[in-house]
This record gives C-alpha cells, structure tokens and sequence, in this order.
C-alpha cells in the first residue's frame, strides 16, 4: 500500500471539502457582516427562548406580536426570529432581554392564548459578554495550538528537525478546524444552525483528538527513523503510516460507536454538539492518515520548488 | 510476579470500593470504638442545571471597565448574595467568583428565577434614618442626604455631591449610618416571648452610634432600605455597648427578613445580571434518559467489537473498560463532578479514547508476535513500545482540557467546564484502566492457562 506516493491526490481531496467551507463562510459573513458562522447568542448576545404550550400552539405571528407590544427603547425586542420546535414548541431569539420582561412575555402569553406555557429553556447574553467571549474563544484556540506545537516539539526533540513535526500536526490541525468550521458555516447557511459555546467545546475537541491521532502516525516515524535508516525517507514514512493504519481506522471505529449512539439516542439537546463532533474526528482520522506525514515528505523533498514548473515531475518524485 | 500480584489485590479492593461507591448514596463509617460515625457524607450524583432543571446567573460589577475590584470586595459581594439568596429558601445554591469581576450563581430546581434574579439584582442600601418624633409608615419611599444612592448613580461618590437644595419641598432626613458599620444581625426572642433583632455594630460605627442614641433618647431611628422605609423603631435608651435590639410587633417571619436585611443590606460594589439560562426540569429529566441510554448502547458496541476485534486481548480489554466505567462514577460521586450533559458527552467520549490505549498496545502486540517473539516478551514489548505515542497523545488531549477549564472559568460557562473536567478524569483514569488493569488481567491470564499453544486466541 503506498499512501505517501498519492500525496497530491489527497491533498485535493482535503481542498475540495475546505474550499466550499470558505465559499461559505465568506457567504455567512456578507448575509450577517458579523462573522463566517451564523453566531449564537452565547457569542452575538441576546435572548433565546424555547417554550411550550400545553393547548392550542399560537402562530409565530401571534407570539412576534407580544415581543413587539413589550419591546423599548432600552430593550428593542421587535421582529423577534420564531420558530416551531416540535409539534407543541417555539423557540424565540431577539435582542437581549431581563428574566422579569421575560416572566411578563410569558404571563401575556398564557392569558392572550389561554394556554400553560412553560419554559423549556431560556438564555440571555448581554452584548458585552458575547463579545468578550468570541474574542476568548479565539484566544483559546490560538493558545490551544501553540500549547500543543510546543509540546510536540519538545516531545520530538530527539529527531532531526523536531520543528517539523509540530508544524506538520498543527498544519492537520489546521485542516480539521476548516473543516469543521466549513461544515458548520454550510449548516448555518442552509439550516440556520447557530454556533454557540457547545460548537466551541466540540472544535476544541476535535484540535485535541486530531494533534492525538497525528501524534501516533508522527511517533512511528520517530521510531522508524532510528531504526530504518538506510531506507528513502518517503517510504519509510509510508511504512509508519501502513503500521498505524489499523489502530487508526480501529480507535476511529470505536469512537464513532459511541458518537453515533449519542445521536441516534442522545436527544436534541446535544444532536449538533455531536454531530460536530462526528464531523471534526472524521476529519481529523483523514488528516493523521492522509495528510500530516505527507507534510513531512513534502518538506524534506523541498517539493515546493517544483510545484510552479513542471507538474510531471512531482508525480514521479517518489 | 510479587509485583502482578500486588496490583491484582490494588485492582480488586478498588472495584470492591468502587462498586460499595457506585451503588450508595450516602457513606456513614462508624467508629468501631465509641460508634460515632467519623464519615458521613453524601456519594449522590451532582446533577448540572441543565439536567436537573434550574437557573444560572452571571453577574458582574457594574462600574466602569477600568476600576479595579479587589478579589475581598467580589468575595464580600459574593457572601452578601448567598446570604439573600438563602433567605429565598432555595437548597442547594452555589456562588462562585469567575474571573476578577462576575460572581455565576446557580439555583437548581427553581420555578421562580423572575423572583431569584430580581433579589439578587437589588443593590440595597441599609441606612438608619433620624426621623424625628412623626414616624412614617412602612413602604413609604423617603428622601436622605447619603451620597451616592441607586444602582445607576456613578461609581465616584466624589461627583454626586449631596445636595439638599435640589429638592427643597421634600423633607430630606439624616442617614445616621449605613448597613456598612452593621457586623451581625439574628432574631432572638425577648423575655415576654416577642421577637426581636439582636445587632452587633462593627468597632469603628459603635461610637458614632453611642454618641447619636444618647443624643436622640425617645426619638425615632428609622431603618430604610434603599430609600424605602422598612421599619421605625424607637430609640428606648442609648446604645453605647455597640450592641443592641430592635423590638417591635413583628412575626417570626417578618423578624427573620428584617434580619436578613440588616445583615446583607450594602454589597460593597453594584451588581447587574450580564447573563441568565433557565432550563425547564422536563427538558433535563428526558436529557438524562437519553444520555444514559445513548452511553449504555454506545458503550456495548465498543465492547462487542473489541472482543471480536482482538478474541482474547479484547475481552480483557473490555473487562478493563468495564472497570474504567465503574472507577469513574466513582470519581463522579466522590470529588464531586457536576454532571452537566456537555459532561456525560465528554465521559461518553473518554470511553472510545480510553480504548485507544489498548488498540495501540494491542496492534503493536500483533505486530511483535508476527516478528517472531514468544508470547511474553511480545507483551512486554508491545507495552514498553505503545508507550511513548499513548503518553504523548493523551497529553495532548490534556492540553487542551487545560485550555477548555481555563476558558469556562473565566466566563462561568460550566458547561464547557464540565466537558473538560470529565474528559480529562477520563483520559488519566483510562492511561491506568489500559495499561496497568488490562496488563495485570492479561499476565493473570496468562499465568493460569497455557495459552502460548493458541496464537488463535490474540488474533493471529
């Protein structure tokens, strides 16, 4: 099995996911001016409200005229965003609102549509917060990145050029977060999925679960790299991958075993949490797979002198 | 061989424990002396809000962004607010400071969290008023010549200069003092049975007091809580002791409120509600039910496929998850972890990292023993050998639990924090279920049956 011979195809492969992603988030960004994603109110601020009717469901129409009829100058609630939840539910996303306008907006509805509502879930984010906590979000993930190139660099220190391993895993990284962010953004466009402080915790995984997945490729090329000396660098790389290749779609399989019971079975609350999730370590098996050692052989051959000349020869290469 | 077999008996007690654990609610042990219980605590799963239904509230200091709090303020404001909120009788409040500004308070199980938000919002001002000898009914609201005044004002006293001028038709009464110099304040009962409010003033507001009651013999001190009359008691002799006891027709439950506020009255920094979940008990109740049935069928096909992936290997190892699920909800109940659902998705998650553990040493067990070596030293090797990329791997992972905890931390999403804090517990538990506890069944094994004749059985 020669997977390192392939390189570029798989390279392609990766870019046909990732570029469609940008394609989208660029799309997202000019539909909201806010960002490449469609923002929850955990990151944007704002109020969110899931509530449901024990008799006859109101109109959204009906509910978009109460937000209206309490809305202020100091809290604009008009043109509230609803939508059905379910056979009996809506949930309700407007600007930024108090748990007492809340507590009136839920009393008006019960007398105007004389039916118990209550309230599955309410979340409300001032518009400060929010953005402090997207700016801290960014932050996380830089420091995640540079937490763990310092590390692979320390931990590869014994190899020669220990730097290009952490490179190669943060590139991987990279790819995954593109990935998962792309997919997300497609999800937002099409399906209005809102990126909210759960999306943040399934990309932090999936960073962590990708470096790990790369880690044991890069860890079977510092063991060969001692004793397979006399063998090209490219093959040897390629019988690190080959060697691994088991454990990788194994610990792949089971994790998916049990992230699949999770939607299947683990209810809406979490269903796109996990879905990210899913999304993030398919992607991140790929990238430890298909992508990461490749790097290393890219670099080592210096293959980017010949990238702009002659096409054929890149081919030939291994 | 001593050294296997020691940690067969480590193995055995902790599941023996873990089970006792796993499976009890509460842990009482007696001392077998004098039978006194020496531990009695409770072992019952800590359920996050939004499994269990409730509300959580991120509150922050409401001054400028370039005024520095003090952690001593934010904690005094923090203590302030638990006390009001005890007061509501909600069980089970937590209040934790979050970062250097923002206090998350959360209340599980409420039904009211309009009421709980608007107790927690007041930024009440105690003052004890001189009014004189006309007393005003209670609820009316009053005017007094302390600086700086609601919530709104700003946060330099210096620019609100007191100025009785400004209103000159109302009365404006003399604040005394405020809720500042208050040290305790608690119900007790007088010798003919009524209830009264027993007071302690702080050292440096006792003379101040002393010299004002002696003063004022017969007159009336009014106690005002944010400009609202609440009480209007009589000075009856001069408090020069720093304490004293305010008496008058109250109910226990009026006595008990009137103390709460005394003692809670002034936080030392205005607060204001930056951000509120509720989650309705319905919508966690259903969550709980399908986490758990999501963990059990996610956690059976992991099994069933371990053993028919790797026969023997696979079963021990499926043994050790067993053992790894057990020492978790040990963990969970003993430290304890919130469960959040975010959490039980971490632990959910663990579950196929912990296994990866095993994947790694088992491949590499395969890959020995078609090299040629005999059963033992390929176990030996393919343990010493997987090790490097398992601990650098899970490191990684840890990393960015680190990370995670940091960030909910800071902005007391506990959400985020709970899947950090699990899903790090389960990588560390997992590095000892997968390699010290399958090793140690495995060697068990291998001692007790011969099975270097049946290569068949490790997947060859």
């Amino acid at each position: 099995m020669n997977i390192v011979k392939n390189r570029y195809v798989y390279f392609l492969i990766s870019l046909l996911v990732i570029i469609p992603g940008i394609v989208f988030m660029g799309l997202n960004w000019q539909q909201t001016k806010v960002g490449p994603l469609k923002l929850g109110v955990d990151f944007r601020g704002g109020s969110l409200l899931e509530v449901q009717f024990a008799g006859t469901r109101p109109s959204t129409e009906e509910i978009a005229k109460i937000y209206s009829d309490f809305s202020t100058s100091d809290q604009p609630l008009a043109d509230p965003i609803v939508q059905s939840l379910g056979a009996d539910s809506f949930s309700i996303r407007s600007k930024t609102m108090t748990d007492e306008t809340k507590g009136l907006i839920i009393a008006e509805m019960e007398t105007r549509f004389k039916s118990k509502a209550t309230v599955l879930n309410f979340t409300s984010v001032s518009a400060s917060v929010g953005a402090e906590v997207t700016r801290a979000a960014g932050f996380a993930i830089l420091a995640a990145a540079a937490a763990i190139l310092a590390y692979i660099w320390w931990a590869f220190r014994s190899v020669e050029h220990a730097y290009r391993y952490g490179t190669a895993a943060i590139i991987a990284m990279l790819h995954d977060v593109l990935v998962v962010v792309g997919v997300e953004a497609m999800l937002g466009y099409f399906l209005g999925w809102e990126a909210d402080a759960l999306f943040l915790t399934a990309l932090l995984t999936v960073i962590g679960f990708s470096v790990h997945d790369t880690i044991v490729v890069f860890d079977r090329v510092r063991e060969n790299s001692s004793t397979l000396r006399r063998v090209e660098y490219d093959k040897m790389v390629n019988h690190s991958i080959v060697q691994t290749l088991d454990r990788s779609i194994t610990t792949q399989l089971t994790v998916m075993f049990t992230l699949f019971a999770l939607v299947l079975f683990g209810g809406d609350s979490i269903r796109h949490f996990v879905v990210i999730l899913l999304i993030g370590i398919f992607s991140g098996t790929y990238s430890s797979i298909f992508n990461a050692a490749q790097i290393l052989v890219v670099w080592e051959n210096h293959e980017w002198t010949t990238w702009f000349k002659r096409k054929e020869t890149v081919s030939s290469i291994s | 061989m001593r050294n296997r077999n020691s940690w067969l008996v480590v193995i055995v007690l902790l599941i023996i424990f873990s089970l006792w654990i796993d499976l009890s609610k509460n842990v009482v042990i007696y001392n077998p002396f004098n039978n006194t219980p020496i531990v009695d605590r409770s072992v019952d799963v800590k359920l996050g809000l939004d499994l269990r239904g409730g509300l959580q509230a991120l509150l922050e200091a409401d001054v400028p962004a370039d005024t520095t709090i003090t952690a001593e303020e934010l904690n005094n404001a923090k203590n302030i607010l638990q006390n009001r909120a005890n007061a509501l009788g909600v069980s089970e409040i937590t209040m934790q400071t979050a970062g250097d500004r923002r206090i998350v308070a959360e209340f599980p199980g409420v039904t009211n969290p309009e009421e709980v938000v608007a107790t927690l919002k007041q930024t009440a001002l105690l003052e004890f008023v001189d009014m004189g000898t006309t007393p005003i009914p209670a609820g009316t609201t009053i005017k007094t010549d302390f600086g700086v005044t609601s919530p709104a004002a700003p946060a330099d006293p210096a620019a609100t200069p007191t100025d009785p001028a400004a209103a000159p038709v109302e009365t404006v009464y003399h604040t005394v003092m405020t809720g500042a110099g208050l040290q305790t304040a608690s119900v007790t009962r007088s010798s003919a049975g009524a209830y009264q409010i027993a007071f302690v003033l702080k050292s440096d507001a006792s003379g101040t007091f002393a010299e004002y009651t002696t003063s004022h013999t017969k007159q009336i001190l009014a106690i005002v809580l944010d400009k609202i009359v609440i009480s209007t008691p009589t000075i009856e002799s001069p408090i020069t002791s720093g304490n004293g006891v305010i008496t008058g027709k109250f109910t226990q439950d009026e006595a008990q409120t009137l103390a709460v506020q005394l003692r809670s009255g002034a936080l030392p920094i205005p607060i204001k509600v930056v951000e509120s979940r509720t989650v309705g008990a319905t919508l966690g109740e259903e969550s709980i039910r399908k986490s758990v049935l999501a963990g059990i069928i996610g956690l059976s096909v992991v099994v069933l496929f371990m053993a028919f992936n790797y026969q023997l290997p696979g079963l021990i190892a499926d043994l050790a998850l067993i053992c790894y699920a057990l020492f978790s909800l040990m963990l969970f109940k003993m430290i304890p972890v919130t469960l959040t659902l975010p959490g039980i998705a971490g632990f959910i998650l663990s579950v196929g990292m912990a296994v990866d553990a095993n994947v790694l040493i088992f491949e590499r067990l395969k890959e020995e023993l078609r090299a040629g070596r005999n059963l033992r030293q390929a176990i030996d090797l393919a343990w010493s050998r997987a090790w490097p990329s398992i601990r650098d791997s899970n490191t990684s992972t840890l990393i960015t639990c680190a990370i995670l905890f940091i960030f909910g931390n800071t902005f007391g999403a506990s959400m985020v924090k709970g899947f950090s804090v699990t899903l790090a517990l389960g990588v560390l538990l997992s590095l000892f279920t997968a390699i010290i506890v399958t090793r140690t069944f495995l060697h068990t094994v291998l001692d007790r049956i011969k099975l270097t004749d049946h290569p068949r059985w490790f997947g060859l």
